[in-house]
């Protein structure tokens, strides 16, 4: 049976012994084509592809693509390019020849096509090891292979170098690999020829002579070529390249070339050359007398053509102004937005018009997207960095014009946003802001730790149609009551608008909506924030909208009510289920070291490699496991693109310092007394202060303790000694001046990034700093080895719970804890609502016990409130406004 | 690890025409399981069960054993772990990606057992127990979103170490060969024969591999867009015991997708169609009877096709018996004594 090369791309090629001489298209490779060099450095896939179908129609039989170019993140656009290839029947329907010099991106190439490819190349150059082991993985891939001849000496030059090199490489491949002999191709280099230097005059010869003797002793071994090669010293002369092209093909065709990478338009016809012409590139590539290239040289200024003029593919570039504007605003390009925004305001009779007009109907297309869900925050964002410039641009005109004039177009509507006093958390609120300017309302950002007072004041100064409230911790959601019950007072009647981490649909329409008899919603996301004003602010809607709310609120208030959650014990029944420690046979691990430890400026680097990446993008409103986020259909390119970015930032981050790292923390002697610790963290025999916990008080399934933190700490009647740790870390000192930075330039985007990383480094600092406790400081876990991935699992012994998160819901713990720690010394300090500054920082309690685990309090009684404010010394009602999120 | 049987299965292939099973997940649809069958002992689980076949060697054994059983009795030689969905991938739907280890273990040893049994009482028919690799839920050739023809919901890593994950619990169970089926996107099948060849080369020994793919309508292609004989160059690399066709058309539609993979194929040829189309009038679902889908198949022995028959989709064990009877004395399609032997 005949040995065939059996290659695919949908459809089949089948390369036998006495097969025709086969066209591998040779455009698809940035090494050897500018323009389709420029179209990929300029990410322009679309146009890449167009050429990959221009040279199949050509007749080229199989597609080399090659994206080695320094400039290029070569393995990316290989991927990229074949995967959206493979969509493409006319395209696809051909085999590909997947061609870099670099191994990874012959990999990554060989994991996106379905058919037989053609691998170019692998060869010697490294040894046999390397040889072997990629041959053995091209075939199990199942791909064929081009084999260039090259060694650990480096590429052959003469015939005997060609013919032993490859004679090594078929003997290794064949009887070493079992690589099937009809899926080997040999390259046996095709060098520049007529390049004035003696030695190079014979190169097309041996490739000629080489290629013959492959075939005679080769068994079903083909050859193969890069062909343009050859007639490289005369770029820029096409017509002569052409001729050098296709003499060099007839006679290595004859010789048994089996397929040479050509440009598969433009091969010309061996005996329709110009007589003259022919002969004398003859001369050169058979090398028939010494003055063969000088005679060709200067017969060729005789023939030399003009050179066809590329048209650089910024297709989007030549259309109208309002089609590049829309396009910039689309794919959040700033490049050209200030000069594109000039001149549409030239074209336009007056500046308003241009962002009631071009800006206003991309700010739409982009609109439209998001809530079709066909963009993604990130790219929202984007987009909006892309509109305040050219607003920015426009304003002073508009300003002028209006100084001459008079009014200008009106807004949607304004709304006052803030975080509520206390919070400093503004990520979200930020995000909301930039959507709802996207979308023409005027939005007065009064920034964090806004008193209810300023809010109120400024929205009924500037005649706000909406109010937006936003807040991250506990704490907020009492503050926004407050702010919803000062409304009321006041006969305000603006739209409530409610967002954050902790706020809820329930929450606002049991505890905030009715303070204030005006209208109080609940926006979950961004995303929903402009539905809501559009239908706040309608003549049309408002009404049933409204009352829509409105019904639903008083529903869910009818649920709550009815619905009092899981049946509560006594607080005596449930300290009777408390974790059960056998303390005499059970020892705390004796800390290592005990008092205070500072880190100062912890190298950031060092992070970056254990950050948990899922948060960040939830901050960015796209939900998914990482890092299956970014191979998610739906939001994937978005999740790349914004890890990307962020990754990039990070970078910067590190090498220019933009932040600092700090962490505190301390072991101190502690033990348990009831639901309190007592912590002695000044060597005193008194209690330098008592952490009042609080208890689980929901009925628990058999065999399930009622947690309390303090089971986890040994009671002064156990005899055992036993410790606790505090910790305070924050990565966020310094960027205050980086976000004005951005604000200045109009950057939200940015900004938010920014936040992001901060909070996630933060966290990772706390991670960093709680496995560098476990394994030295106290050293309970000395050999404890986990990658990050079982770090963010929490697969450790040992906890570490902040201060107003469910297992320890009283904020005000943290002053004591900041006390102890002297946190301010590092620079952190505590708002009155008990919200850390910087705000990308984490703070809390380390447990050793093996036992300890993470819970939700939830929901306590009325019993344990009383308990809890007594233990306090508090009134009742301050403890009942502290714990407002565990009595609901 | 079984030994290889490689030698044995092709003195057999040689003498006759061997039968593979038919449908598992279509007879399972018509065991009136409830939610609580599939849940079995998963009882915190917080994903719905119901629906998840491959879940079924864990929490109803017997009932996958029966069926085992009928088949072997209707004259299976080969019959198939019912593992088609039993991947990481395709179980993340149930989120009960932690157990595919565990039902490859299983799905092969309750096929084994049934397998050996019958084996033993008809010493002369012995009987094999192919390891079934499914093509998952996911496409690695086609993107999921119209506005970027570039993008994938599947990765070949991911394919990859999911195919691994399945392999190594069907080889720790017991099967005789693996076979790749119901290939709708060749690079899929591309990965889970990767996958293989890797764990032929870590473990030192192989099994013999059959592959199927899958001509999803009178395009004649795949769903990815391949031609038959494209799809055999694709996958031809791993030198398979047998290529063939499965699923998606009934025989008739099927006949000249077949007739080239037997005219190009150098290897043996396995046909497994489904009862001709969806019938929802039908009592199985699909429309052909026993005595229409085995003539076709006797049709295909007659023409000089096929090497293995069995039944996909809408198949019943009275379905295998009467191909089996019709084609028991046809001959083998011929193999040529100097094909690429699978190694």
């Amino acid at each position: 049976m005949s040995r065939v090369m059996r290659l695919a791309g949908l459809e089949p090629l089948l390369i036998g012994d006495d097969s025709l001489f086969v066209n591998v298209g040779e455009r698809t490779n940035v090494t050897g084509s500018k323009a389709f060099a420029r179209l990929v450095l300029a990410g322009d896939f679309t146009g890449a592809v167009e050429v990959a179908r221009q040279q199949v129609a050509a007749g080229a039989q199989i597609i080399d693509v090659n994206m080695d170019e320094a400039m290029l993140d070569s393995k990316a656009a290989m991927v990229r390019f074949l995967n959206l290839v493979a969509t493409e029947p006319d395209i696809a329907r051909v085999p590909v020849m997947i061609d870099s010099s670099k191994w990874e991106v012959i990999e990554a190439g060989l994991k996106c096509v379905q058919g037989k490819p053609i691998v170019n190349s692998i060869s010697l150059k490294e040894g046999e090891a390397a040889f072997l082991e990629q041959a053995e993985l091209v075939r199990r891939y199942g791909a064929a292979v081009v084999v260039m001849a090259f060694d650990e000496q480096g590429q052959a030059d003469t015939l005997a170098r060609k013919t032993g090199i490859c004679q090594r490489s078929y003997d290794l491949l064949v009887d070493r690999v079992g690589f099937p002999p009809e899926d080997i191709v040999f390259d046996p280099n095709v060098f520049a020829i007529a390049t004035g230097i003696e030695e190079h005059n014979n190169y097309a010869v041996d490739f000629i002579a080489a290629t013959r003797w492959i075939r005679e002793h080769l068994a079903h071994a083909k050859v193969s070529g890069g062909i343009s090669n050859v007639s490289f010293s005369f770029r820029g002369n096409d017509p002569v390249r052409e001729a050098i092209h296709t003499v060099f093909l007839y006679h290595a065709i004859r010789a048994g070339l089996t397929m040479g990478i050509v440009n598969a338009g433009q091969l010309g016809v061996y005996s329709e050359l110009d007589p003259v012409l022919r002969e004398r590139v003859e001369d050169v590539v058979l090398n028939r007398r010494p003055d063969a290239t000088e005679r060709l040289v200067t017969f060729a200024e005789t023939v030399k053509a003009q050179g066809k003029t590329v048209t650089e593919d910024l297709t989007w570039r030549s259309g109208t102004v309002e089609e590049r504007l829309s396009h910039a605003l689309v794919k959040g390009i700033t490049t050209w937005i200030v000069e594109d925004t000039e001149e549409a305001r030239l074209a336009y009779a007056r500046p308003i018009q241009v962002i009631e007009g071009p800006l206003m109907a991309g700010m739409g297309v982009v609109g439209d997207l998001f809530g079709a869900g066909k963009m993604f925050l990130p790219q929202v964002v984007k987009s909006a960095r892309v509109m305040k410039q050219a607003v920015a641009h426009l304003i002073p005109f508009i300003e002028a014009e209006k100084a001459a004039a008079g009014a200008v177009g009106k807004p949607k509507g304004t709304i006052v946003v803030g975080t509520v006093k206390g919070d400093v958390h503004d990520i979200g609120k930020n995000i909301v802001g930039v959507v709802l300017q996207c979308n023409n309302f005027e939005v007065i950002d009064l920034g964090v730790m806004v008193p209810a007072q300023k809010i109120l004041d400024t929205a009924r100064e500037r005649g706000a149609d909406l109010v937006g409230l936003s807040g991250l911790i506990t704490p907020s959601l009492e503050e926004m009551a407050h702010v919803a019950h000062e409304m009321r007072r006041l006969g305000m009647r603006q739209p409530l608008l409610i967002g954050g981490a902790t706020t809820s649909r329930v929450h606002t329409a049991v505890k905030i909506a009715p303070q204030y008899d005006g209208v109080t919603v609940y926006v979950p996301d961004a995303s929903r924030a402009v539905g809501v004003a559009s239908s706040l602010l309608s003549d049309e809607l408002k009404d049933a909208y409204v009352a829509e709310v409105a019904a639903d609120y008083e529903k869910i208030r009818r649920q709550h009510a009815g619905k009092k959650g899981p049946k509560l014990v006594t607080l005596a029944a449930a300290r009777a289920n408390a974790v059960v420690t056998d303390w005499s046979t059970y020892a705390p691990p004796v800390p290592r070291t005990v008092g205070r430890h500072e880190f100062r400026d912890v190298p950031i680097a060092e992070l970056v490699e254990l950050i948990d990446w899922g948060p960040f993008f939830q901050a960015w409103e796209l939900s998914g496991p990482f890092p299956a986020i970014l191979d998610d259909p739906i939001v994937g390119e978005a999740a790349r693109n914004v890890y990307a970015e962020g990754r990039a930032m990070l970078e910067r981050i590190v090498a220019e310092r933009w932040l600092v790292a700090n962490a505190v923390m301390a072991i101190w002697p502690a033990r348990a007394v009831g639901d309190d610790i007592e912590i002695f963290a000044d060597g005193g025999a008194t209690p330098s202060f008592v952490w009042r916990n609080l208890r689980q008080q929901n009925e628990r399934p058999p065999g399930k303790p009622n947690y309390c933190l303090a089971d986890f700490v040994a009671p002064a009647a156990s005899g055992r000694s036993d410790w606790v740790g505090g910790f305070a870390v924050t990565a966020g000192l310094g960027i205050e001046d980086k976000l004005a930075e951005f604000a200045a330039a109009k950057d939200d985007y940015n900004a938010i990034m920014l936040k992001a990383l901060a909070d996630r480094l933060a966290e990772t600092l706390a991670e960093w700093l709680h496995r560098k406790v476990r394994r030295e400081l106290w050293g309970y876990a000395p050999d404890e080895a986990l990658d990050a991935a079982a770090l963010i699992r929490e697969e450790y012994r040992g906890i570490r719970p902040a201060p107003g998160y469910p297992a320890c819901p009283d904020h005000l713990a943290k002053a004591p804890l900041f006390a102890a720690l002297r946190a301010q010394e590092i620079g952190m300090t505590l708002t009155e609502s008990m919200a850390m500054l910087p705000a990308a920082a984490v703070s809390g309690f380390y447990f050793s016990h093996p036992a300890a685990r993470y819970f939700a309090v939830a929901r306590i009684g009325e019993d344990q409130l009383a308990d809890f404010a007594a233990r306090a010394g508090v009134p009742v009602d301050d403890a009942r406004r502290r714990l407002a999120s565990n009595l609901a | 690890m079984q030994p290889d049987r490689t030698a044995e299965l092709v003195r057999l292939l040689r003498q006759r025409i061997l039968i593979l099973d038919g449908a598992m997940g279509t007879m399972l649809q018509h065991c009136k399981l409830t939610a609580g069958d599939f849940r079995g002992h998963f009882h915190d689980h917080a994903h719905e069960l119901a629906g998840d076949n491959d879940l079924l060697v864990l929490t109803r054994p017997d009932v996958v054993r029966e069926l085992h059983e009928r088949y072997l009795e209707a004259g299976a030689d080969i019959i198939e772990t019912n593992t088609f969905s039993a991947t990481s991938i395709a179980q993340a739907d149930y989120g009960m990606e932690r157990e595919v280890h565990a039902m490859n273990v299983a799905a092969a040893r309750i096929a084994r057992a049934a397998a050996d049994a019958w084996t033993a009482r008809t010493p002369d028919k012995p009987r094999f127990v192919a390891g079934v690799l499914g093509p998952t839920n996911r496409t690695a050739s086609i993107s999921p979103d119209v506005n970027d023809p570039g993008a994938r919901n599947v990765t070949y890593d991911a394919l990859v170490a999911a195919y691994s994950e399945a392999i190594a619990g069907l080889v720790e169970g017991g099967v005789d060969l693996l076979l790749v089926e119901t290939i709708f996107d060749t690079l899929n099948a591309k990965a889970a024969l990767f996958a293989i060849e890797t764990f032929f080369a870590k473990a030192g020994a192989r099994l013999p591999v059959i592959v199927s793919g899958t001509i999803t309508d009178a395009s004649g292609r795949t769903l990815s867009g391949q031609t038959p004989e494209a799809f055999w160059n694709s996958v031809r690399h791993v030198k398979p015991l047998a290529v063939g066709l499965n699923c998606a058309l009934g025989a008739a539609l099927m006949r000249p997708y077949i007739e080239e993979i037997a005219r190009i194929a150098d290897t043996f040829v396995s046909c497994h169609p489904n009862a001709g189309l969806p019938n929802p009038m039908a009592e199985t679902g699909y429309d052909e009877t026993p005595a229409q889908t085995s003539a076709l198949l006797a049709d295909f022995a007659k023409s000089g096709f096929v090497n293995i028959v069995g039944g996909c989709c809408g198949t019943t064990p009275e379905h295998i018996a009467a191909i089996a009877r019709a084609v028991a004395t046809l001959p083998p399609r011929a193999v040529g004594e100097d094909v690429p032997c699978p190694a």
